[in-house]
């Protein structure tokens, strides 16, 4: 029961920051589109501006929680996808770092430099977690030592790029309605409609997924198994018919909610599939990580349950309360604040 | 070179740079927090601009150091898995006890702070970056936890191929790691103390901006002070704490080679590792080591010779590493005495402000020479007594790949010290925006 509990929560820790995160990374990703000029491009850093540090945690906190109450499978799984996630480390810390630095010299090169490390920054990191949850959805091919016998290419599969995809689409259509919400005029006119766009492509991808998940993977048979978990597919798919909804309605913050929710809902339905492997071999399901033989034990279970059922609804909370706080449209004002990005 | 060694280099380098952004942090927030306290208590704009200006400085730093640090945590797993296997239950729950109780407090309330100037209530805006502060430092307390469990194992019972929790309350009260934490946390402080000095006395010496940097000045000082008296005096117990728990690295530490009773403290040695001996040992102070080691003076203090040859950190290293600690240690306190008398008329000491800005490396350097005392002086284990550094590293990764990522890490780790060093000198010597008036 508590492996199970660490599973659920290790599911949400990553999904959440998916749906936080991701908008910020999908205002990276769509920079090149939708600014035109220094000011669309300042209102776009400084749209993820208070938040992206504290968003960019939960990575850390998803980290952590896999070391923590799964070690075994955090260290299979980290030291099995090494070279991608070496990759995605380069990429998070140029992205970090861009909106620090970008405003720090008064020069043309400078600022295109951080630009093209915040755009890169962005893309990547999106790319890159797809590639690496379809793979862990789908299996790798782990041996009875549990080491990895595939490579870089091995997880370029059919199934792994279309998560890549999906995420790069889902997130640059969180980020563009996380810009409507913060911007005004032609930029946010441009969002929406970058927005609009990219909900066609979430909605191909998103069928093109579940449809790849049903040949590639056995995602579907605990849901097979047990039918009344497909309560969770709601979750997808009525953020996905909200956030269009409310996009139509002019609703910014609800569209972005609702896509938050979509994220949210896509992860947990791998997630919910993948249960009780944590990475499952492809070579044999009796070499795969289990919650069964990589859990902590019981102790550190109810230690990090009662640390984390404290803390974490704080950190829902006062993260809320920053972004109702900060959550008003840039203006000019903004833009001449001295510590603005 | 093979995985190991690729892996070790790695993890040091990018603990190096990471520990470069990593103290001024911890040390300089609560400066700033405490120059906004001034400002909201009296209302001068004085320390408004002095919380922005320092605050500047803090935020170069802050960025570097938290990105620097998701690439420690992921290195666990990628490159030291058998390590992660076997210590995760101890060791992961401590980071990820960080992450949850810290590092979201921290990163999240310095966007607010950042943000907040004209959004919140000065008061507010002031509890913002005391909670960085406190943040930042109980970050510090978790991760220090964990690398005192690797330095001295409590806490923890043999389960089926790996360590295992057996009580949390030994865990966060080890005295070992407490004595670090203190160790770390006062060095910190003495780092951002001399930042501040060293730029506040830069510009009083150029005579700009002179009551603001007088004000930083005074500031710092008795902090600064405090804080080299408290390294040096806790450091000593440190040192015996090392005695007690890992003799081998205060061997190591002093190149001590045979056992004995009243053991000397000689001033200057030279070591020759190679036959397990010195080559020259002068200036003794009879039973000084005994006396310092065990507060004894005819305590026995193990030589290196009666532990086995297989256990022996790098005596070289960790011996140079802590003389040289030691001897900036206790530079330190004279300068920030120094400092403390002339707080008040800087301006009057050209020669003290002339010496400060070349003082600002030095806190770096100690600070970073006690961390190879700490990790070099800990070979051959990565967990003291339990677990050999040789047997914690991924089997299932291949020199290539570490030899490639050691490579990006260099070139991008390079990078970003050059523009850590150039943006903290140029915002450093450029001084406070001019008072506005609003």
């Amino acid at each position: 029961m508590l492996e199970t509990t660490w599973f659920l929560l290790w599911g949400i820790l990553w999904a959440v920051y998916f749906a936080l995160d991701g908008y910020d990374l999908g205002l990276g990703m769509n920079m090149p589109f939708l600014a035109q000029g220094e000011t669309d491009k300042r209102v776009i850093y400084n749209a993820a501006g208070p938040f992206w540090d504290g968003n960019q945690v939960w990575l850390i906190t998803a980290g952590g929680v896999t070391f923590a109450a799964f070690p075994a499978t955090y260290a299979v799984l980290f030291s099995s996808l090494y070279t991608p996630l070496l990759l995605l480390l380069f990429a998070l810390i140029f992205r970090g770092v861009s909106y620090e630095f970008r405003r720090k010299v008064d020069s043309d090169s400078w600022r295109k430099f951080w630009d093209g490390c915040n755009v890169l920054g962005s893309f990547l990191p999106a790319l890159l977690f797809g590639v690496a949850f379809a793979n862990i959805f789908m299996g790798i091919p782990l041996n009875a030592q549990q080491i990895n016998e595939g490579n870089l290419l091995t997880l370029l599969n059919p199934y792994g790029l279309a998560g890549g995809v999906l995420f790069v689409v889902m997130f640059s259509m969180h980020g563009s309605l996380w810009l409507a919400v913060k911007s005004s005029g032609e930029l946010e006119k441009r969002a929406t409609s970058l927005a609009r766009k990219m909900w066609v492509a979430v909605l191909v991808m998103v069928v093109v997924f579940l449809g790849l998940s049903l040949l590639y993977t056995s995602l579907f048979d605990n849901y097979l198994n047990n039918p009344a978990l497909f309560i969770v597919l709601l979750l997808p798919v009525t953020g996905l018919v909200l956030t269009r909804k409310y996009l139509d309605n002019g609703e910014q913050w609800k569209a972005w909610a609702s896509s938050a929710a979509g994220i949210i809902g896509v992860t947990l339905f791998g997630v919910i599939g993948l249960f009780p492997k944590l990475l499952p071999s492809t070579i044999d399901p009796a070499y795969s990580m289990t919650i069964a033989n990589s859990a902590s034990s019981t102790l550190t279970l109810q230690i990090m349950l009662g640390v984390a059922l404290t803390f974490v609804p704080l950190v829902i909370a006062y993260q809320a309360w920053v972004h109702i706080r900060f959550g008003h449209k840039i203006t000019q004002e903004d833009l001449e604040y001295e510590e603005a990005y | 070179m093979d995985v190991l060694l690729l892996s070790r280099l790695q993890f040091a380098m990018t603990t190096f740079v990471h520990f470069i952004f990593v103290p001024l942090t911890l040390g300089l927030s609560l400066l700033v927090a405490y120059m906004e306290f001034k400002f909201v208590r009296s209302g001068d704009e004085t320390y408004r601009r002095m919380a922005k200006f320092w605050g500047k400085l803090f935020l170069i730093n802050f960025a570097l150091g938290a990105v620097t640090g998701i690439a420690l945590e992921f290195q666990f797993g990628t490159n030291w898995s058998r390590y992660s296997a076997y210590v995760g239950d101890i060791f992961g729950s401590l980071l990820a006890i960080e992450a949850t109780l810290a590092f979201f407090l921290e990163s999240t309330f310095l966007g607010v702070w950042i943000f907040g100037w004209k959004k919140l209530s000065p008061k507010m805006h002031n509890a913002a970056i005391w909670l960085v502060a406190l943040a930042a430092n109980l970050s510090a307390f978790w991760i220090i936890m964990a690398n005192g469990w690797m330095q001295n194992p409590v806490g923890y019972v043999f389960g089926e191929g790996r360590a295992e929790l057996g009580s949390f309350m030994a865990l966060i009260s080890n005295e070992f790691a407490w004595h670090q934490f203190i160790h770390v946390l006062s060095a910190s402080y003495v780092l951002s103390g001399f930042f501040v000095l060293g730029i506040s006395a830069y510009h009083i010496a150029k005579g700009s901006n002179v009551d603001f940097f007088k004000k930083s000045f005074r500031i710092a000082a008795p902090f600064t002070l405090i804080f080299a008296i408290v390294v040096v005096v806790q450091g000593h117990s440190h040192g015996a704490t090392v005695a007690k728990y890992q003799p081998e690295k205060l061997a190591a530490m002093e190149s001590h080679w045979e056992t004995r009773t009243q053991a000397p403290q000689y001033l200057l040695v030279i070591p020759d590792p190679s036959n397990q001996r010195n080559r020259l040992e002068l200036f003794p102070i009879p039973g000084g080591l005994s006396l310092l080691a065990y507060h004894d003076f005819n305590a026995a203090v193990k030589g290196l010779n009666d532990f086995p040859r297989d256990d022996h950190p790098p005596v070289m290293t960790t011996f140079l590493s802590f003389r040289t600690m030691v001897g900036l240690g206790f530079l330190f306190p004279i300068l920030a005495a120094w400092v403390w008398f002339r707080r008040k008329v800087p301006e009057d000491s050209p020669g003290l402000l002339k010496i400060l800005p070349w003082i600002i490396p030095l806190p770096y350097v100690a600070i970073q020479l006690g961390w190879i005392v700490a990790e070099m002086g800990r070979q051959p284990w990565i967990v003291y007594g339990m677990m050999r550094t040789s047997e914690a590293v991924s089997p299932g990764i291949t020199t290539a790949q570490v030899a490639g990522s050691l490579a990006g890490f260099m070139a991008i780790y390079g990078l970003l010290v050059a523009l850590c060093v150039f943006l903290l000198s140029k915002y450093g010597r450029k001084g406070p925006e001019p008072a506005v008036q609003e």
